[in-house]
């Protein structure tokens, strides 16, 4: 892992500390704008009659805010740490890193105003319109070009196994933003894509299912890689498991978005072949998550008393499970009764809260320790109490979810005696409402958890810097 | 031998491992074989309907139950060899057809309100759907929606076959207070639609835009040079809520479909 230097390296870190906070801060927003939206559902009252706050609106704005603001900052904050601890050098420029924060949180900002005004480019995961479309490419560019250009100036040998995943997602979210951002403006605030139809719907999807897949999963895999060692004391369990893992799911990922699209007008042979490859991933995603549940091996009793290491490995067993979940819900018959349901919310979330937010929050309580000089959080106790809180609302959430969405898919499929349809759809609408309640419910539980996370995370950061300056002894990045 | 050349993996992965660049241009590979093999074919294979300037549509063929091949003028509206010559005169049946200034209006309020994240605009080919919502869709029925608006979520009805299924008075009701017309419902009120007069530039330009799309671009022969100039005042004093109706009514009703046919090998 890390090389072992005789001079230490003086590492760029102000730049990741400002990102972990900004994540800390996101995931707060992130999910209340979430808990907000499912309450909607539940209650429409809610919306208000006010146009900028109606769900139509609002949705968009709690994906950004958790992909992008949330689990952007994380990914950033993670990347640039990870790449200088792995390669025992500086940032390549730490000019561009700072330049990287303020386009992207600039980026964030501008989501937060136009998506509510209605400028959407009604593209699913990818709302923003073709102005900061442009921002977006321009700043992940920046981010890309720096990060690949510190791997380049790396004092070790090898490139370690958390900066493939990275490189991979780099490159993959380059690739599918630029092509799926392809439109022709009519204003400032609005345009139309390029593509129609069959090809849209299929562009779309292989955006939105390897935004998951390399950004989502790759990213936070490399999280994984990194803090799960870190966080146990002990090396990767195997590294050939790694190497197959990452090669695996940088080829075979790719294929997958087909299957969001089974029985559409979509040729039939693109939805079976996304979900015949969906199926072979089940063995390097289980081998990946193995391969960081096994790296405990020997240390497991620290799950009794570390906290943070319970953050990972509960966030490797949902990945284990959504790994496992996603490909059989891309099986064409479980697909007819899954697709367009709520069955798909819940399987997206037990990878956003149980596996991207754990295993983010896991890093980010892992950091902030290092990144601040301290040996503890400010309270242990508040980390296990976040634990707690995120694990059951996720469970909540997913089980309200799996519940509502194989009802809705029944209830749209059931036939009476008399070879009519039994229930019009309204009544499976109607059927959801104590589900939704408890969604909003499971997601305002894991909401809580991360405003005491923030509560931890800013008195952590308060103490350590009022001993500092008391001490005036400059604390060690 | 020191720890750091050993090799515990393959002399390829050994090296890549060892290389920025090789580790960069291999990635960069990988990832890009599974899109290039699922997305390319669908601009070239027939039934994608991918049609540009091609009446056939790269070799489309449905065959009605006799065999015979039904014309694709008949799945999509040609004004050349239908008997309906202009957007005005077009009848349902007639065949694919892009959308009029109205709808154009109508498909943008649609858009911008995000109505698509609880309504999909795809029916699958099941018992259950037919029987709820009418024939499954068809590619071609698509074909004109720059900006796809299939959906990946039912929280509420499919709208893919909803013209002419409730009256103009039915959808302005139910759009303004969902709940009015019907108690259950969890969709927002859209009352305010009605005080808001469509957006008429930002809706021609749309047209013209339509007109100039590299894929499936809305042939000039449909978007006229004088039905673009005549389009202001088609929009002249329509509200949103005029256009998102008249949007509405046109969804589904372009194809004649004839009992029986697969119209999607």
């Amino acid at each position: 892992m890390e090389a072992k230097q005789a001079t230490p390296v003086k590492y760029d870190m102000e730049v990741v500390r400002w990102f972990t906070i900004a994540a800390a801060i996101y995931a707060c927003v992130g999910t209340l704008i979430g808990v907000y939206v499912a309450s909607e559902l539940a209650w429409p009252f809610l919306n208000f009659d006010l146009e900028w706050i109606t769900f139509g609106r609002l949705r968009p704005l709690h994906t950004n805010a958790v992909i992008f603001a949330f689990g952007g900052c994380a990914l950033m904050a993670t990347g640039f740490y990870i790449v200088q601890r792995t390669g025992a050098t500086k940032l390549w420029s730490n000019g561009l890193a700072w330049a990287t924060f303020i386009g992207w949180n600039l980026i964030i900002v501008s989501a937060v105003i136009t998506l509510p005004l209605g400028w959407t480019s009604g593209k699913e995961y990818a709302e923003l319109e073709w102005p900061i479309d442009i921002a977006i490419a321009v700043v992940w560019l920046m981010y890309g070009f720096n990060y690949i250009m510190t791997i380049g100036i790396r004092k070790t040998s090898h490139i370690y196994v958390s900066n493939w995943f990275t490189m991979g997602m780099i490159v993959m979210i380059t690739y599918l933003h630029v092509v799926n951002s392809m439109a022709i403006p009519v204003s400032m605030t609005n345009s139309f894509s390029i593509y129609s139809g069959v090809q849209d719907a299929m562009i779309q999807w292989w955006w939105g299912h390897n935004a998951v897949g390399f950004y989502l999963t790759g990213g936070f895999l490399a999280i994984m890689y990194y803090f799960v060692p870190k966080q146990a004391g002990r090396p990767v369990f195997s590294y050939r498991l790694s190497v197959l893992h990452f090669w695996a799911l940088t080829f075979g990922y790719v294929w997958l978005g087909a299957h969001h699209l089974q029985y559409t007008a979509l040729p039939d042979w693109t939805g079976s072949l996304g979900a015949a490859v969906s199926l072979a991933m089940i063995i390097p995603s289980w081998g990946g998550a193995m391969n960081g549940m096994m790296t405990l091996s020997g240390a497991w009793d620290r799950l009794r008393t570390d906290y943070i290491l319970r953050f990972l490995v509960v966030a490797l067993a949902f990945y284990a499970m959504s790994t496992f979940e996603g490909p059989v819900m891309s099986i064409k018959t479980v697909n007819a009764l899954s697709h367009y349901t709520d069955w798909t919310v819940g399987h997206v979330h037990s990878g956003a809260l149980g596996w991207m937010a754990m295993v983010a929050y896991g890093a980010m309580y892992h950091m902030i320790k290092k990144l601040w000089g301290v040996e503890k959080m400010y309270s242990e106790g508040l980390v296990n109490v976040h634990f707690w809180l995120a694990t059951i609302g996720t469970v909540i959430y997913v089980v309200a979810m799996w519940v509502s969405g194989i009802m809705q898919g029944l209830m749209w499929r059931d036939y009476d005696e008399y070879g009519t349809l039994t229930y019009t759809f309204v009544e499976s609408v109607s059927a959801m409402h104590p589900y939704y309640a408890m969604r909003a419910i499971g997601g305002l539980i894991f909401n809580i958890g991360t405003w005491i996370a923030l509560y931890n995370i800013v008195m952590t950061v308060r103490t350590a810097s009022s001993a500092r300056s008391a001490s005036a002894v400059p604390a060690n990045a | 031998m020191s720890d750091h050349d050993k090799i515990y993996s393959t002399q390829l992965q050994d090296k890549t491992e060892r290389s920025t660049l090789l580790m960069f241009v291999l990635t960069a590979i990988a990832v890009a074989i599974g899109g290039i093999v699922e997305i390319v074919p669908l601009f070239y294979l027939p039934n994608t309907a991918m049609c540009q300037n091609d009446p056939t549509c790269n070799n489309t063929q449905h065959k009605d139950l006799n065999g015979n091949v039904i014309p694709m003028d008949k799945i999509i509206w040609n004004p050349a060899t239908s008997a309906h010559k202009t957007l005005a005169d077009w009848q349902p049946g007639d065949g694919v057809r892009p959308y009029t200034a109205v709808e154009t209006a109508g498909r943008n309020v649609f858009i911008r309100e995000g109505c698509f994240l609880c309504h999909s605009q795809m029916i699958r080919p099941f018992r259950d759907e037919k029987d709820r919502y009418g024939h499954y869709s068809i590619a071609e029925e698509s074909m004109y929606d720059h900006t796809y608006q299939w959906g990946s979520k039912r929280t509420g009805p499919d709208l893919a076959r909803l013209a002419g299924k409730y009256s103009d008075e039915w959808h302005r009701r139910h759009l303004m207070y969902p709940r009015d017309v019907v108690p259950e419902s969890v969709m927002p009120n859209y009352f305010w639609l009605a005080d808001k007069k469509v957006d008429v530039a930002e809706t021609v330009e749309t047209l013209k835009v339509m007109t100039i799309m590299p894929f499936n671009p809305v042939p000039k022969t449909i978007y006229t040079d004088e039905y673009i100039a005549g389009a202001a005042a088609e929009l002249e004093g329509k509200t949103d809520m005029d256009a998102l109706i008249a949007y509405l009514q046109s969804l589904g009703n372009h194809v004649k479909f004839e009992e029986g046919v697969n119209y999607r090998d």
